[in-house]
Parts: structure tokens; C-alpha cells; sequence
């Protein structure tokens, strides 16, 4: 005969809790939201713009796992964001063949510039596979590089957040000139076909929403997966106290540039499938403002945490485009005011209101919480502290 | 919990999307307003706001559009270019407007662009642009290159003028004005050492670009301006500028420290009009000179009865965070303007809201009499309208120089003029 299973612990059942709500979440941005839209509960538009908070949602993980689980605040994960975006729009402008306003086989602004035959750095954008790998070359290049020096400098803290937004700006000031050959302020739009579909029927917009969100859904996992490895606790260690991890022999710069390197891929990836669902990318998007944005987003729905990026991009997104709708007087005001809020009583986010409520009504000891930013726990006391 | 969370917030958040589009009545007719109340833009745009939907009241007064009131509905675009196509989505798609009225930069144009495109919607476009596009979905109101840009330089080269130095915030509106008007001062037979602001030419020795470039908020014009008092030391010389907001302040502030003035070397601007002065301090360019088709210093009754009716109109507005004080009115206004009464003249004769039945009456040419005087629209989608060149004062306004009756709108410009 066999020993029945014990009971269950709170914290098993509050694991499996996590598990089936992760699966049920996957479901629903997955499969659900797109058969919903297939039967026409759900609008094209509508649908659209879930892809769209989406892409912000993969963004807003990349700055989460660098700043709330390695401490680098980075205000230039938009400049990742873009470069992707801008790999996909050279396929893009390449796909618009001899449609464009002049009805040459070559991006108008080239035209206009005066070329009569296409650059050759643009030639390889022919190719899908090029483009794709280009995605994720070029914005690890750039991190690599500029992560290297700044992580064997020991650039840290505010002069790597400094750094970060200066880097993307002086990226945005060179994509605004026209001889950079990238389309200089309307960068590239009016994009018509991507892989053969056209860029405009719902099913080819459909298409792009679940590979986004499968996207969103496989970054996260791996995310989760990472921070929970040994890596993900050296990582955390770095965060809170760099100097007890160099002592100890690990070589924190390589670990850094590790995950600033992942996370300009992941930042690449968002932004590559974000420009054929919003139909324009240009130099405005690596502006340092929007990778503050993506810092809010992190920080409304609470970082270290993962999912809380996620619910921060399309919450503040989704309230925004509610908001510049509804009140397109008012919504700056709003807006300001909730991330008030948020940072006042809300230090955890949006993900960090169960635990606080649970917190107040039970005064729990501290395991019975539903602490759901366990990993945000520091798990080396930092200097100051010690 | 987080993600029981997250799909109670999301699905919140989506029904507050969804909702709002529900509400429709049979009398009315949805019209879409679409410019940025916030961001860098707002300053521009919220006054095309107002006065949009100060001309809908107007229209409504009188009984509306074949019968049906106009129903505005007002979002804001940000100065956020993806925002913008996102709006014009919602505009189109949720809210079926009949026709939008919106935009002001280039790239926010070229942003909605292939949202109109696809939905066969129809955009009222107000404000000077650099051509080289021509949509069905789009109706450009604006001053096309050659409604603003070449009229101005007629005029130096009337006034005796011989060299011409071109300045430009650097972004497609100024490179491109600048290319035709390098191809337009040859064709005049002005030699190209007299064309100040430099080249940059691709391999094989073309011109790519023409005159000096300065960044966005670009504040130290000290070098450029030495240069232009250098170009400028022979005499007979001018400055035509595309600079765009407020860098104009640290240019004009330069310039009159450096004892150039508009007898020595005027400057002609396309992009400050009345309403810039709101923002910026006029003494400095007194003298200087504007080109739009449209001044608030024009003479006649339509003009009159216009600013009257849009200053009593602000004054008993209740939108939120209108300004009601030393409101102005300009050539984008006005613009807006006659657009909504040439949709209207075309609604009523099509008998139909329909766009393609809209479309086909205003290329069919309609003609509108507006405060900047008559208006004509053209099979090419732009508008036939009159040029006035302005010198400022030290008021804001504009003292009227000259008058060109009747400009045809051009947007293909590039490569029209040949050299001599």
C-alpha cells in the first residue's frame, strides 16, 4: 500500500496557484484572444492594439530583468527596441517593391535623395532570413560593445543610466539625419507586405498578435526560468551588493554583459514585431523619453517580478489610448498623477497589491504572504544595510 | 494572483476601449479631429483644435451638413507618431467618421497615411508641407512648395536681390524645399556661388542636399550667423529659413546682436506665423518676412467677420483648458477652416457622405470664400489660393507686401525647374 501524499504546504499550493495562472494567462493571450477575434468578439482593432501593448509588455521585461534583477538601470533599452524595428522596416520598405509614391523599385526617400540605384547596405534587406538575423545581431553587437567598456570601466549606477540614455540619444540624432540613408524623421512606413501577405487583411495582423504574444509568453518563461538558475542568484547578488560578488570570485562584469545582452535582443525582438503591426518606426522611438516610459511601465506594475512589466505596459498603454480617447484634455493629468500614486503607496506595483492587502487584513508572518516579488527579496544585504 | 490580476485589469481596460464607440445617432455625423493637445506639437495644434471645432458650431448653427449636425470627435495624437496611427485607426474603424480633420508634421502624415489608405478614408491636411505625395485619401489644404516658398523667392529677386542663403532645421520639409529652390534660383539664372548655406553631394558629384542644416533645439547659431554676415558683406543678399519653433529665438537673437537687419540682409521664414508670436518675442524679427496665403492682417469682410466670430466663439467656450487670451488667428487655422466648409460643399453636392462621391466633387473643383480670399480645389487633391508675402511688426502681425492671386498647388516640384 502505498503512504498517501502529505498536504499540501501554503507555499506548494501557492506554487501550483502560480503555475496554473501562468498556463492560464499563456492560453488566453494565445489562443483564446485570436479565436475570439476570428469570431468577431474582438475587433481588428482591438486586437491590434493588444499586439501592440505586447510588444511594449517584451520591452518593458528586457529593462525588468536588467534593473530589478541585476540593478542596471538602463534608460536605453528604446535604442534596442528601435534597431530591431528598423532591421524589420528595411525588409519591409524592401517588400513595397515599385508601389511606393514615386513607382520605383526602391524606398521613395532614396529616390527623392537623389539615388538612382539602391545603396548596398540595403541590398541583403531582400531577404526575410537576413533581416531576421540582422535583428539579433546587430543590437547584441551594439550592447556587446558598449557594455563591455562600460562593465570593465566598473560604469555603474547612475553613470551607466547616464551613459545608457546618452547613447540612445546620440543613436536617435544620427537616424534623424537623411544621409544616414535610413529615411531621417518619417523613417519608414506605408509598409504593404511581409512574407508574401499583405500587411493590411485582419488574418496577416492576426498572425503578427500571436507571434507577439508567443513572444511575450516564451520571453517571460525564460526570464523565470533564468532567475530562478544559480545564474539568476548571482545576478541578484550583483544587484545588491556587486563588491561581496566580485570577492567572491565571480566575474560580475561577464554576468552583466551577459544579461545587458540578452535583454537588447529581447528589446530587438519587441520592436521587430512592433513596427508592422504599428506601421511607422523612426527616430522618435530611441528619443530617451521612451525608454523612461518603459521604466514606468516596470515600475507601475512592479519590478522584479516579471510579470509585473507585462501587466505595467498594457495597463499604462491601454489607459492611455482610453484616456487620449476620452479625456484628450485631461490625460496627461491622469496619467501623471497615477504614477504618483503608484510610487507613493504602491512600491511593489500593481503586482504587489494582493500582498499588501493580505499584508494589512492578516498581518501575516512573512512566509504566508503571497509575496509574489520573492525574487525581488534581497538576498545579500547591501552595503549600506550590513 | 498576478495574472488573475492581470486579465481582470486587461479585460477592464479593454471594455473601456470598447465602449465608447457604442454611442450614435441618426441626426448627426461623426467627424474626426485628430492633433496633438500634448508633446512638442501642442503649442501648434491645439489651435487648429479650436478652431475646427469652432467652424463645426458655426456649421451647426446654420443647420449643419445635408441637415445632419456635426458630431466632433476629438482625440489627442501626442506628438507620438505611432499614436497618431493608432488614433486614425480608431477614427476610421471604431468610430466610422466621415471625414478627419488633423496632422501637422510631415511624419504624423506619413504615419496615418496607409491607415486612410486602407480604410478609404479622408484626411484634411492644413499646414505647409513638402510635397512629393499625392494620396486619393488625402486633401491637402496646405501651402504646397510653390505656394510659399517660390512666390517668396520672386519677390527678393524682384527687390533686387542676388544671393540667397538657405537655413534649415534638418528634417524632409527643409531639405526638401531647399532642393527646389537651389533648381529654382538656377533656373532664375542665379549662379550657384551666389546660393549660400553649402552642399553635400553623393559620388558621383549630385547634389543631395542643399544649405545649412541645424538640429532640432539647436541653440548656438553664433558660427552660422558670422558666416551669413560674411556672404552677406556684398550687399544685395537675403535669408530664406525653414527653421522650425523655437530655435528661431536663439537664431533671431544672433543675428540682431551680430547688426544684421532685415534692410541689410532680410530674412524671409516659412515656418513662424501669427500664432508662433504667442511663443516668440517679435521685436527681434520686426522687419522680417513671412510668406503664407493667409495673414490676420488681411482686409476684407469674410476675414473681419472670421476673427470676430472665432474670439466671440472662444470667449463663451467651455473646452477644457482652452486659451480665450490674446488668441490670434493663422494660416493653418484658416486653413482648417475653408477644409471643413469644402468637405461640406462637397457632402451637399455629392448628396453624399460617402468618400468616394466626396472625393469625386472636390476634384471636380469647388470653390470656397474664405478669410485668406477664394479657394479652389484641384483635380490633384490641393488648392488653387492666393500668396501674400508679410513683413512683420512688432505686434505679431504681418504688414502685407505683395499679393499673388490664384497660385495653382504643385506637389511635384522636384526636377520641374530646369537650369538655364
Amino acid at each position: 500500500m502505498m503512504t498517501p501524499f502529505p498536504p499540501p504546504t501554503p507555499k506548494e499550493i501557492l506554487a501550483r496557484l502560480e503555475i496554473f495562472l501562468i498556463c492560464a494567462g499563456s492560453l488566453l493571450l494565445v489562443v483564446f484572444l485570436p479565436l475570439l477575434n476570428i469570431s468577431g468578439t474582438i475587433d481588428n482593432y482591438t486586437l491590434n492594439l493588444w499586439g501592440k501593448y505586447l510588444c511594449y509588455g517584451i520591452l518593458a521585461i528586457s529593462v525588468d530583468l536588467l534593473w530589478g534583477y541585476t540593478g542596471l538601470l538602463s534608460l536605453g533599452q528604446a535604442l534596442f527596441f528601435s534597431l530591431g524595428g528598423y532591421m524589420m522596416g528595411m525588409y519591409l520598405m524592401r517588400m513595397i517593391g515599385s508601389l511606393g509614391q514615386y513607382k520605383k523599385p526602391m524606398p521613395d526617400f532614396l529616390v527623392f535623395l537623389g539615388w538612382t540605384e539602391l545603396p548596398t547596405f540595403w541590398k541583403p534587406f531582400d531577404s526575410f532570413l537576413f533581416a531576421a538575423i540582422m535583428i539579433v545581431l546587430l543590437p547584441s553587437i551594439i550592447a556587446l560593445v558598449f557594455g563591455y567598456l562600460a562593465f570593465r570601466s566598473r560604469i555603474k549606477g547612475v553613470y551607466f543610466s547616464i551613459l545608457t540614455q546618452a547613447l540612445t540619444y546620440a543613436a536617435a540624432l544620427m537616424f534623424f539625419r537623411n544621409d544616414m540613408l535610413m529615411g531621417g524623421n518619417n523613417g519608414f512606413t506605408d509598409f504593404k507586405f511581409i512574407l508574401g501577405q499583405n500587411l493590411r487583411e485582419p488574418a496577416t495582423q492576426r498572425g503578427l498578435y500571436i507571434a507577439t504574444a508567443v513572444l511575450t509568453v516564451g520571453a517571460f518563461l525564460i526570464c523565470r526560468w533564468l532567475t530562478k538558475t544559480k545564474f539568476g542568484l548571482v545576478q541578484r547578488a550583483i544587484r545588491d551588493s556587486e563588491t561581496r560578488v566580485l570577492f567572491s570570485g565571480y566575474a560580475a562584469a561577464n554576468y552583466k554583459l551577459f544579461v545587458f545582452v540578452l535583454c537588447a535582443v529581447l528589446a530587438a525582438l519587441g520592436g521587430a514585431l512592433y513596427v508592422p503591426q504599428v506601421g511607422i518606426i523612426n527616430p522618435s522611438e530611441m528619443w530617451p523619453d521612451k525608454s523612461l516610459e518603459a521604466v514606468v511601465w516596470c515600475a507601475v506594475g512592479g519590478r522584479g517580478t516579471l510579470v509585473g512589466p507585462i501587466i505595467g505596459a498594457v495597463s499604462v498603454n491601454a489607459l492611455k489610448s482610453w484616456a487620449t480617447t476620452e479625456y484628450p484634455d485631461l490625460w496627461l493629468i491622469l496619467l501623471g498623477g497615477l504614477f504618483i500614486l503608484v510610487v507613493l503607496f504602491l512600491p511593489k506595483g500593481i503586482v504587489g497589491i494582493p500582498g499588501m492587502i493580505a499584508g494589512a487584513f492578516k498581518r501575516a508572518p512573512k512566509e504566508e504572504a503571497p509575496a509574489e516579488p520573492a525574487a525581488a527579496e534581497p538576498i545579500v544585504k547591501t552595503e549600506a544595510e550590513a | 494572483m498576478k495574472l488573475r490580476k492581470f486579465v481582470a485589469l486587461t479585460s477592464l481596460a479593454a471594455a473601456g476601449l470598447i465602449l465608447p464607440a457604442t454611442a450614435s445617432a441618426a441626426d448627426t455625423v461623426k467627424v474626426g479631429v485628430l492633433h496633438s493637445l500634448s508633446g512638442t506639437m501642442a503649442i501648434s495644434e491645439t489651435s487648429l483644435r479650436d478652431v475646427l471645432l469652432f467652424t463645426f458650431d458655426e456649421i451647426n448653427a446654420k443647420g449643419g451638413v445635408m441637415g445632419k449636425k456635426i458630431e466632433p470627435v476629438v482625440v489627442d495624437g501626442a506628438s507620438n507618431w505611432p499614436l497618431f496611427a493608432e488614433k486614425a485607426k480608431q477614427l476610421l474603424e471604431q468610430d466610422k467618421c466621415a471625414v478627419v480633420f488633423g496632422c501637422w508634421t510631415s511624419v504624423s502624415r506619413k504615419s496615418v497615411l496607409p491607415v486612410f489608405e486602407k480604410n478609404n478614408g479622408l484626411l484634411f491636411y492644413p499646414v505647409q508641407y513638402e510635397g512629393e505625395e499625392e494620396s486619393q485619401n488625402v486633401f491637402y489644404t496646405a501651402e504646397a512648395v510653390n505656394q510659399q516658398a517660390t512666390p517668396a523667392v520672386d519677390y527678393y529677386l524682384n527687390a533686387g536681390k542676388k544671393k540667397f542663403y538657405l537655413l534649415g532645421s534638418d528634417y524632409v520639409y527643409p531639405q526638401t524645399t531647399n532642393l527646389v529652390l537651389l533648381e529654382y534660383l538656377l533656373s532664375k539664372g542665379v549662379p550657384i556661388e551666389n546660393i549660400g548655406g553649402g552642399f553635400k553631394k553623393d559620388e558621383s558629384g549630385k547634389i543631395i542636399s542643399a544649405g545649412k542644416y541645424t538640429p532640432f533645439g539647436h541653440t548656438d547659431y553664433q558660427q552660422i550667423v558670422s558666416e551669413i554676415k560674411q556672404f552677406a558683406a556684398g550687399g544685395k543678399a537675403c535669408v530664406i529659413s525653414t527653421l522650425n519653433g523655437d530655435t528661431n529665438v536663439p537664431f533671431f537673437k544672433e543675428y540682431a546682436a551680430s547688426g544684421l537687419t532685415a534692410e541689410t540682409c532680410p530674412v524671409v521664414s516659412f515656418s513662424i506665423s501669427e500664432d508662433e508670436f504667442r511663443g516668440l518675442p517679435a521685436k527681434q524679427l520686426v522687419g522680417q518676412l513671412g510668406c503664407w496665403t493667409y495673414f490676420q492682417s488681411i482686409k476684407s469682410k469674410a476675414n473681419t467677420k472670421f476673427i470676430t466670430d472665432f474670439k466671440a466663439w472662444l470667449k463663451k467656450s467651455d473646452v477644457t483648458g482652452i486659451v480665450k487670451d490674446g488668441r490670434v488667428t493663422c494660416s493653418p487655422m484658416v486653413l482648417s477652416y475653408d477644409g471643413v466648409y469644402l468637405w461640406k460643399a462637397a457632402v451637399e453636392k455629392a448628396k453624399s457622405f460617402e468618400v468616394d462621391a466626396v472625393r469625386k466633387e472636390l476634384q471636380g473643383g469647388l470653390s470656397f470664400d474664405g478669410p485668406g480670399g477664394k479657394v479652389t480645389t484641384q483635380k490633384n487633391m490641393h488648392l488653387t489660393k492666393n500668396v501674400y508675402i508679410g513683413e512683420t511688426k512688432a505686434d505679431g502681425q504681418f504688414k502685407i507686401l505683395k499679393t499673388f492671386d490664384g497660385v495653382v498647388g504643385e506637389p511635384w516640384l522636384k526636377g520641374k525647374f530646369k537650369a538655364k
